[in-house]
């Protein structure tokens, strides 16, 4: 039985598409379901029966519904779900939608993670299996049926294209879901071998993007508009750490509009009947705050406290071989030290959670990336048991780390601000917490800042002799839930990645890091680590090719013979890129592994008579396995690269006494579209099980430009961002 | 009350004139495909057109508008504005998409002032709209293949 009924709490109107709750039946051991449909969805979905199973749904009006238990946020983690799932079903792509799935992660755990939730490029990587056996089972399901229905044996039924065939009967998958839905699921399916795919590996077009180009309500948390909605805004201190000692709300109060003025934990919150009023009463608090136990030292102190530990040995990581004798014996040393900033996610849609809570029960609206954490979090605030509260995934307007937080902060403050507006004597209304753009950049939660410093040797013939490599940087991962499994021994494995566990073939290696404590709260950027490992590690091999008189990709391919996909996609790469680029340009190659997938890019730049740096053209060699929509596989490249490209040439946060220095956008600079380069992206046909997609591209763009500046200019950049030097 | 035309019809809305058409499109009239990004003019998430020009809603102020035309993502239905639409979807220009209401307003507007843009036009028109995902260099082949489909 399929139902859409209002949720329990009177935000949801079963007029209101988005906002409609589906709640599943028994059919797969889906308990209190509630998934928000994002396209097409009418309301004859509830005039008959439909199959349901945990991660799909066949209507009677024949659609297919698939349920995506990971948050897609630009990169196309449900339109993926959906390809598996209609290759094993036969359904045909024109019927397929995607839907989130409820919070539940007895169902819909990350099988990588053992939480729901979306990270570290695995949505394809953890669902590969069970999302295409999903399909089969609805598959196996919809053939008995018609057997069934037809009087013929399952063997003589076939399904192609959505249409049901057999003994000269046809049918859709929807004119058979009812029936299907009594069939029992089998207890073991057989998949589609390789050559049988019709969508994986041939660009299964994304299922909401008609809807993304109009404008449609109710695809991103931020356009959550239920009855009686009040925005909420939080004035948060100058200095993480720092809370409240004084507040003269009087003007913020008297305004027309504003419902109420809350001292929580985080600050204060203004709530208004709309955004604007809640902004413009934000700006009329007067507020006095402590210093605090946070941050007070400015970027320049920390830098010169990182500095000086550069000279202190660090928490091995992985050493191996002689690294001292080597460097000893060495023809020549190559010495670099180099410096990246703290960064902002910055996502083109501000943080924003929408929530109803009375006292009974809470439903939660926003692009949630760790349900589980989220869910978690808002039940031990509200006090309520965790089947007490809903939490429904709306589309992420890009997020590239910062919808993911260990401290679940955001469904925090939602709920401290419902709870807090319930006690001080209020009727429940659906509270929505709005982030500017302004609380986004100054709220912390960056990519921590990190300092490096390489010794490198050659030997007479130009070959490495020993590679002495340390790093300063806060760890990410300490002292949160998932310190256990990356850190160890002294050692954030997020901090290091990409460096002690090279492919190179460096016998003699020795890496170390310290991690100072920092007020600034860390997180996860698109690609973590290697968002400066990479960086270091391939204009280091670049610096080493050119000391050695060799050339850069032949250099790196030497010390490759044991990574073939790494080796195979520099060569891929190298030759669709040609022996050299366009009359006037620089070439910078870089190869990098990240999350399982295997990127080679290389970068054709030209400089400007200002002397600023313009990348032309960046090709591209990428090895993720199986391509499951080598189309998005292009997509996630192109737009890695230019996260990391805008990284690199503009962004920084920086801070002077515990405050950090930018604000928005303007003085916070993204990549436009003038600075973009025209991507080519070759694929490796593979049949290696899928890998990440969403990050790796991100890694190698810095370095390959980097090393394109160094020879245009011969000047090496080790000091980010570029914009420092009057490159950017 | 200010009155102004909204999508081709219309409006009337009883709010204070200080608050920028962005909030008055989302809040008031509850027409969200106009975004919030930046409300400082910097990112183009929130452009409309006014008076058939690409604008900033978020520094266009309700008073300023009385007796404007006003179209917005969720009304716009050009034929150039049908033809970036068709480009957009078969070159899959969207990642998150949060922008492209904002870039598809920006593009429309260029094209229905250039019908055959050269990269530099393409460049100048679309400079102002940040897209975090980067797809760039879709919109702008997007862009050039809405110019062909137009000629067609």
């Amino acid at each position: 039985m399929l139902h859409y009924i209002a949720a329990k709490t009177p935000i949801a109107k079963p007029s209101r598409r988005t906002f409609l709750n589906l709640s599943a039946g028994a059919v797969g051991g889906l308990l209190i379901g509630s998934v928000t449909p994002m396209r097409g969805v009418a309301q004859s979905a509830g005039a008959g029966e439909a199959l349901v199973t945990p991660f799909v749904h066949i209507t009677p009006d024949n659609r297919v519904i698939v349920l995506s238990k990971h948050l897609d946020k630009g990169q196309g983690a449900a339109t993926g779900l959906a390809t598996l799932v209609a290759e094993e079903l036969d359904a045909a792509a024109e019927q397929v939608e995607a839907a989130f799935a409820p919070s539940n992660p007895d169902v819909y755990k990350n099988l990588l993670f053992g939480v729901q939730g979306t990270g570290g490029s695995t949505a394809m990587a953890n669902s590969f299996d069970q999302y295409r056996q999903a399909g089969a089972t609805a598959r196996a399901m919809i053939v008995n049926a018609a057997a069934e229905t037809w009087g013929i044996t399952p063997e003589e039924v076939s399904v192609a294209n959505g249409v049901v065939s057999g003994a000269g009967n046809t049918a859709t998958l929807g004119d058979l879901a009812a029936q299907a839905a009594l069939q029992e699921p089998p207890s073991e399916v057989s998949l589609k071998t390789p050559d049988q795919w019709v969508y994986i590996g041939k660009s299964f077009p994304r299922v909401e993007l008609p809807e993304k180009t109009r404008g449609s309500v109710g695809l991103f948390g931020m356009d959550a508009q239920p009855e009686d909605c009040l925005v909420a805004v939080t004035a948060r201190p100058p200095r993480f750490g720092a809370t409240l000692a004084g507040m003269d709300a009087t003007e913020a109060l008297a305004m027309p509009g504003v419902a109420q003025v809350l001292e929580i934990p985080q600050g204060v919150t203004v709530l208004a009947d709309n955004t604007w009023t809640a902004m413009q009463a934000r700006d009329a608090l007067i507020l006095d705050w402590t210093e605090g136990s946070g941050e007070t030292r400015g970027t320049e102190e920390m830098l010169t406290e990182f500095r000086a530990l550069l000279d202190e040995p660090g928490n091995p990581s992985a050493p191996r071989g002689d690294t001292a004798a080597r460097l000893a014996e060495a023809a020549q040393v190559v010495e670099a030290e180099y410096v990246f900033p703290f960064l902002a996610h910055a996502p083109m849609e501000p943080l924003d959670m929408t929530v109803l809570y009375d006292a009974e029960s809470a439903t939660f609206w926003g692009g949630s990336q760790i349900q589980t954490l989220d869910h978690g979090t808002a039940a031990a605030v509200l006090g309520l048991e965790m089947g007490q509260i809903a939490i429904n995934t709306a589309w992420g307007g890009g997020s590239f780390g910062r919808r993911a937080t260990f401290d679940a902060h955001l469904a925090a403050e939602t709920a401290t601000i419902a709870k807090a507006w319930l006690e001080t004597g209020n009727a429940a209304r659906p509270i929505k917490l709005v982030y500017s753009r302004e609380d986004d950049i100054r709220g912390g939660y960056y990519r921590p800042m990190a300092l490096h410093r390489v010794r490198a040797g050659l030997d007479a013939d130009g070959n490495i002799s020993g590679w002495e490599h340390r790093i300063v940087s806060q760890s990410i991962f300490a002292g949160t839930a998932f310190e256990s499994f990356v850190f160890h021994e002294g050692v954030d494995h997020s901090t290091v990645e990409g460096t002690s566990d090279t492919t190179y073939a460096i016998p003699d290696m020795h890496v170390d890091v310290h991690h100072p404590q920092v007020g600034v709260p860390p997180l996860w950027w698109r690609s973590v680590g290697h968002t400066h490992t990479a960086y270091v590690m391939e204009t280091m091999m670049d610096e080493l090719a050119v000391a050695a008189g060799r050339d850069p990709v032949e250099f790196r391919l030497a010390y490759l013979g044991n990574d073939p996909r790494l080796a195979g996609v520099l060569r891929l790469a190298a030759e669709k890129a040609g022996a050299t680029g366009p009359d006037g340009t620089s070439r910078g190659v870089a190869v990098h592994k990240s999350f399982n997938s295997y990127v080679a890019e290389i970068a054709d730049i030209r400089m400007r008579d200002d002397g600023t740096v313009k990348v032309e053209k960046v090709t591209c060699g990428v090895d993720c396995g199986v391509p499951i929509n080598p189309d998005n596989i292009a997509a996630q490249i192109e737009g890695g690269l230019g996260y990391g490209l805008s990284a690199v040439l503009r962004e920084e946060i920086t801070l002077t006494d515990g405050e950090v220095d930018q604000y928005n956008y303007p003085d916070y600079p993204p990549l436009r579209i003038t600075d973009m380069p025209e991507v080519e992206v070759h694929i490796v046909p593979s049949t290696e099980p899928p890998t990440g997609i969403g990050e790796p591209g991100t890694p190698p763009i810095g370095p390959a430009v980097a090393n394109a500046i160094f020879a245009a200019t011969g000047e090496r950049v080790r000091v980010l961002p570029f914009s420092r030097h009057g490159l950017a | 009350m200010i009155e102004f035309t909204l999508n081709g019809e219309a409006k009337q809305v009883e709010a204070n004139p200080d608050m920028p058409l962005l909030w008055v499109l989302r809040d008031e009239l509850k027409m969200t495909g106009t975004k919030f990004g930046c409300g400082v003019a910097s990112c183009g998430a929130c452009t409309v057109h006014i008076d058939g020009f690409a604008t900033r809603s978020c520094v266009t102020f309700l008073g300023d508008i009385e007796g404007a035309e006003v179209t917005t993502i969720e009304g716009i239905d050009t034929p150039e504005a049908r033809a970036i639409r068709e480009a957009w979807v078969e070159l899959q220009v969207p990642q998150c998409g949060y922008c492209q209401s904002g870039q598809i307003m920006s593009a429309t507007a260029l094209l229905e002032e250039t019908p055959k843009p050269t990269d530099e036009d393409i460049d100048f028109a679309m400079d102002g709209n940040i897209c975090r995902c980067a797809s760039y260099a879709r919109i702008r082949r997007a862009i050039h293949r809405a110019a062909e489909i137009m000629e067609a």
